[in-house]
């Protein structure tokens, strides 16, 4: 196995494309050094590419944000703009494994990881985020929610990595939030998760809003018919309680050592719940 | 100088909190653990393991591994001789599988490398064949006529006839007229119960480096017994014990899981094939999937009790497997099952079978925990019925002196009547609880061992002490045996340096295991400490030209017993070391014993917990524990076993689970998914210890280390059903069976 | 294969290795540079037990690469001391007797110290949560957490 550096995007993209299925991407590590330890995969070449320009910089863009590739959780955390945009994916990333695992985990990792549960992805559907992609023809941006297509798969095409997340612009009164539910507080896999991302008119009625469910399906789901729920109510008791059974009619997870359909559908409705109150509550305060 | 039976003493040293000598190796990062250790020429030694829950061995050919460039060694059961001793055997072959593997992760081949990636890619070039068999890991599925057959033949002589074929054992404890009792009852409650595994989960893998050339072996290893592992791997190895010596490394958390071998046999059959030292460390999921978890169980219980509160008979059946090899541990379950109690009639039935599962190891009060959890939710239960505050349903029928316990014995004196008392006194019992939680408690119990025990000890020219003692040290011990020999011999505790030797420096020691060590060691040394007082005592008669009975020793000093002995200034400790050579020589005191008289230990637990109606998550918001410690020698260290004990057992009571798939494979084979509790996951946990003093240790220590671990089980199911009005019967309790339980009751 | 030269600093020290390239940082602390107090509990992120600092930031080494400290400031439990002088949590680790078996001890004093270094008054929950990744099996937490807040609190004074 090689380990490698290479000096610029280009010459990653290159790299990556020559050697399609043979090389991996290495910026937190985080899940990559376990599959590796674990012989899971077994790849000819590591390329880190985390000291690439613009991959540990979070900058303004159009009125929202744009994440390197590279930042880990912690970075983000103490961004005081990113989390007054858009604290549910902020707290999403925060809940990515230990204070160790922040110090390294990144949310691009997270999404490319391609795993069902993976904290950030439903808060960034949600948030209705984007990627740039670099590849062998340049660069191009692609929906979060198109990046992943079940477990462990991406969209990706051969030679492409992700090199940042956009996070959108959005009006004043707008908020969102993100919760999971873990058997511990803490070091978990989500058995269910909720992003729910939501605006606020004039009046106080919710005018949009999206909803996302992760843990329950082969990949992170959006749910309109939730978000359909709550559009045009205060999100009273009624509202919340048909976004919570939209989201249980949605959820189609399945059984395994970390919950059962049973509890997965109906926390997920739960944690939707709760997840829209937060946003809500935000928002209004903003 | 004559040493009185039982003194009631002011102690000096015993019961403060001092610095533990190994300490600041610990924290600094100095202290060497089993896999911190190398020497020149080492190689790697990996471990093939089977896939298959059970499988005939058909062939292993390693002849592409063996020509691999870098590989040394490749090892098999054919490298093992096949012992006698059917207990060795199964140690054995648990190490090393031999015709059949018998569960997901069984040891199939072995081999030693010139590095980690040589070694790991020569397993890949072994090539086993297997059958694979139908398979069992569920108890009750195991104890059917039906069952497949883990292994033939391994029924002992208590089994009935007509039992499954799995059933290894059966027994049964108890007295009194079962039928008269229940008859006498208000209310007859009969539940069942299951439980599920769980790992010790000490952070520390495996670890050993072996070195075994020319007949004579060199073991490093961490484990709980240096002793126990030389006399495993000497015999499985057909050596003589004095041809091996076991050095035990500093150990990083056993709770049971280390009184046994797994890698050392192989390391060692490994060097003696390469003729190179040989290193092998476990992975977490090889921990998880071949050492040491506990017993899996179904259980029946059945109690009746009088409307006023009095339990008139109680009974119960036990159904533990301890893995694929034979295991007695549901006979502790049996004898521990009901010892919180005073009961006229009591009877409890044991039975083991075999599943296809790794071989049990002791975990923190072995098969106690469980049998206990199911009883005390029965008591709960019944209190719940009539409306009986169930510390007073404790108390009432409490086990106290002179009770006759229900596994047999009458005990002596024991402290669970002042462990209950000080929970109804404790302001935990009455402090408001807010929605959605609920208390629970639960009684604990557990024998306690004496044991083996050999300690030397040697004072030094300037008048300080050396002890050499054969027990690992687990949580402290370096610091209270010196603790106690700092008392008897009347010297300040930094005067005195413990350290745990090889095999080849002391006489044989038990493992450290069944809370003996404060004990069985503690009485050894004070033993010890008494010879060189004896010793030091009659060189100052000698000195004095008195006789030896007229000379006492007080805080380090050698007296005259009193005005007719003769008016002497005291010697110290220090003016006698000093002219030892000139008295006689070099003064020591030694003892060796097969400590009896341990003492058993009952605690109380005090639990609050609160229950999301929403989500069933249950968060543990006040916990406290009361526990007789006969006479704490270090209270921090006892506070710890307490802390760190409770905890475990929460961990047990909530979430801790080994989980198989339908092929019998384990599906969490390590820390992201077996859930170990978390600091965010707990409350403080607030010891109090009680102090009823053994009769049979000179300063009354009884054992503090396994009691703790008993009675969470059941103070959290407790506390559970009465925070969110449900109640289970089976552990763990994890969020999924709760939120199921509240939406059927609705 | 071939090994990667790294030049790295670890406890203020400028230090040269040389290493595999799919070697982890903790394998290369222990055995290239010989510090074995950073332990490997799990080898997957899970226990915390190989924990050191990494340009500022709290890292469980089992999951970096040694190639990865190319350049990088890296702090282990090794560094803590000051000569004979114990660092006040350690000190206090011992007095408090926030260790039993010691093995996740180097892991939670260099977590524990990089907490109080950004935060010096930390609540008892950030307390636990900030060590949520650094597994114990003997305590139970409370004389760690205990621990902690004690260092804390004598840190502030001094």
């Amino acid at each position: 196995m090689q380990y490698l550096k290479p000096q610029s995007i280009e010459e990653a993209a290159d790299i990556l494309s020559r050697n399609a299925g043979k090389a991996r991407i290495l910026a937190g590590g985080t899940d990559l050094l376990v599959q590796l330890k674990s012989g899971m995969i077994e790849p000819e070449m590591i390329v880190d590419i985390k000291h690439l320009d613009g991959m540990h910089d979070i900058t303004e863009e159009d009125g929202g944000y744009r994440v390197g590739a590279a930042v880990p959780g912690i970075k983000l955390g103490q961004h005081a703009g990113v989390k007054a945009l858009w604290p549910g994916v902020v707290e999403a990333c925060e809940l990515i494994g230990s204070t160790q695992i922040q110090g390294r985990c990144t949310m691009v990792g997270n999404l490319c990881n391609g795993g069902p549960a993976a904290d950030s992805v439903p808060a960034m559907v949600a948030a209705d985020a984007t990627v740039r992609i670099a590849g062998p023809n340049g660069a191009r941006d692609c929906a979060v929610f198109d990046v992943p297509t079940g477990p462990g798969k991406i969209s990706l095409e051969p030679g492409e990595f992700v090199t940042s997340v956009f996070l959108p612009a959005r009006p004043a009164r707008a908020s969102d939030a993100y919760l999971r539910f873990i058997p511990r507080t803490e070091m978990d896999i989500a058995v269910a998760s909720a992003g729910v991302s939501l605006e606020l008119g004039e009046d106080g009625t919710i005018t949009a809003a999206r909803v996302t469910l992760g843990a329950v399906g082969p990949k992170v789901m959006l749910v309109e018919n939730a978000a359909r729920a709550i559009i045009g109510t205060t999100l009273d008791d009624d509202a919340a309680e048909a976004l919570a059974a939209a989201c249980r009619d949605a959820a189609s997870p399945i059984d395994d050592k970390r919950g059962t359909v049973e509890f997965r559908t109906q926390v997920a409705g739960v944690l939707a719940k709760r997840a829209a109150r937060i946003a809500m509550t935000r928002a209004g305060e903003k | 100088m004559n040493f009185p039976a039982k003194t009631k003493r002011d102690f000096k040293v015993v019961g403060t909190r001092v610095a533990r000598p190994d300490g600041v190796d610990k924290v600094t990062g100095r202290a060497l653990y089993g896999a911190d250790f190398s020497v020149p020429g080492m190689l790697v030694g990996r471990i093939l393991r089977s896939p298959h829950a059970h499988a005939r061995i058909r062939n292993i050919d390693a002849s592409r591994a063996e020509a691999l460039a870098g590989v040394k060694a490749v090892v098999t059961a054919a490298d093992f001789g096949v012992p006698e001793d059917a207990a060795l055997r199964d140690i054995q072959d648990n190490c090393m599988a031999r015709e059949k593997a018998l569960y997901h992760g069984h040891a199939v081949a072995a081999v030693a490398a010139k590095d980690a990636e040589t070694a790991k890619a020569a397993l890949k070039l072994i090539e086993v064949d297997y059958e694979v068999l139908p398979h069992v890991t569920d108890v009750d599925a195991a104890m059917a006529a039906d069952a497949p057959v883990v292994q033939e033949g391994r029924a002992d002589e208590t089994v009935p006839e007509g039992s499954g074929p799995n059933v290894t054992m059966y027994t049964e404890f108890g007295h009194g007229d079962l039928e008269a009792g229940f008859a006498k009852a208000d209310l007859v409650l009969e539940r069942s119960f299951k439980t599920e595994a769980t790992h010790q989960g000490y952070i520390e893998p495996h670890a050993c480096l072996a070195t075994l050339t020319g007949g004579r072996g060199e073991l490093w290893c961490t484990t709980q017994g240096q002793y126990l592992v030389r006399e495993l791997c000497a015999g499985i190895l057909g050596m003589e014990a004095s041809q091996l010596r076991v050095t035990a490394s500093e150990i990083g958390g056993g709770f049971g899981g280390k009184t046994t071998v797994f890698i050392e046999p192989v390391a060692l059959a490994l060097s003696r094939k390469s003729g190179r030292p040989v290193k092998i460390v476990m992975t977490r999921s090889e921990i998880f999937c071949a050492t040491g978890p506990t017993i899996s169980s179904s259980m029946d219980v059945k109690i009746g009790i009088t409307r006023d509160g009095r339990i008139t008979a109680g009974e119960a059946t036990l159904r533990y497997q301890g893995g694929a090899f034979p295991c007695e541990t549901v006979s502790m379950g049996a004898q521990a099952a009901f010892a919180a109690y005073d009961l006229e009639a009591v009877r409890t039935y044991g039975w083991n079978a075999l599943t296809n599962r790794p071989k049990e190891a002791a975990y923190r009060a072995p098969g106690a925990p469980v049998s206990i959890y199911a009883v005390e939710s029965v008591v709960d239960e019944l209190c719940q019925e009539f409306g009986l505050d169930p510390l007073e349903i404790r108390l009432r029928n409490a086990a106290r002196d002179g009770t006759k316990a229900s596994y047999g014995p009458t005990f002596d004196q024991i402290g669970l009547v002042a462990t209950l008392e000080a929970a109804k006194a404790h302001p935990h019992y009455t402090a408001p609880l807010g929605e959605n939680q609920g208390r629970g408690l639960s009684c604990g119990f557990w024998f306690n061992f004496g044991g083996n025990t050999c300690v030397s000890l040697n004072l030094n020219n300037d008048g300080t002490v050396g002890i050499t003692e054969g027990n690992p040290d687990i949580g402290g011990s370096r610091a209270s045996i010196s603790m106690m020999a700092a008392e008897e011999l009347g010297i300040p505790y930094d005067k005195v340096r413990t350290v745990i030797t090889d095999t080849n420096s002391l006489g044989h020691n038990d493992v450290t295991d069944g809370s003996r060590v404060t004990f069985a060691v503690g009485l050894a040394t004070i033993e010890a400490a008494r010879a060189a007082i004896k010793v030091m005592c009659a060189r100052v008669a000698k000195i004095w030209g008195i006789d030896e009975e007229a000379v006492v020793w007080e805080d380090g000093h050698a007296k005259p017993s009193g005005p007719n002995a003769g008016d002497f200034d005291p010697m110290s400790i220090e003016e006698i070391a000093a002219i030892a050579s000139e008295t006689g020589g070099p003064i020591a005191g030694h003892h060796e014993v097969n400590a009896e008289g341990a003492g058993v230990s009952f605690g109380v637990h005090l639990a609050d917990v609160e229950v999301d109606p929403e989500t069933g998550a249950t968060k543990v918001v006040r916990y406290t524990v009361f526990q007789d410690a006969g006479k704490a020698v270090h209270p921090d260290y006892v506070e710890g076993q307490m802390q760190g004990g409770s905890v475990q057992g929460i961990g047990w009571a909530l979430n801790e689970e080994y989980i198989y798939d339908e092929d019998g494979r384990l599906q969490n084979a390590g820390f992201l998914d077996y859930r170990i509790p978390v600091a965010s996951d707990l409350p403080m946990i607030e010891p109090v210890i009680l102090e009823i003093p053994n009769p049979g240790h000179p300063y009354g220590v009884r054992g503090v280390g396994e009691t703790s671990i008993v009675p969470p089980l059941a103070a959290l199911s407790n506390a559970v059903s009465r925070a969110a009005g449900i109640r289970l019967h089976e552990l763990p309790m994890s969020p999924p069976k709760i939120l199921k339980a509240m939406m059927s009751k609705g | 294969m071939k090994n990667i030269h790294v030049s790295t600093t670890v406890n203020g020290d400028e230090l040269e290795f040389v290493c595999a390239p799919g070697e982890t940082l903790l394998d290369s602390l222990r055995d290239r540079l010989g510090l074995k107090g950073a332990k490997e509990g799990c080898g997957t992120g899970d226990c915390g037990a190989c924990t050191v600092e990494m340009n500022g930031e709290i890292v469980c080494s089992c999951l970096v690469l040694g190639a990865e400290a190319e350049g990088a400031d890296l702090r282990t439990v090794e560094g803590m001391a000051t000569g004979d002088k114990l660092h006040a949590l350690q000190r206090i680790f011992i007095d408090e007797a926030a260790l039993q078996c010691g093995i996740c001890t180097p892991g939670i004093l260099v977590a524990a110290q990089t907490l109080l270094e950004r935060n010096p008054d930390p609540s008892e929950s950030e307390i636990r949560y900030w060590l949520a990744g650094n597994l114990c099996r003997c305590t139970g937490y409370d004389k760690i957490v205990r621990a902690v807040q004690s260092a804390a609190a004598e840190m502030r004074g001094a």
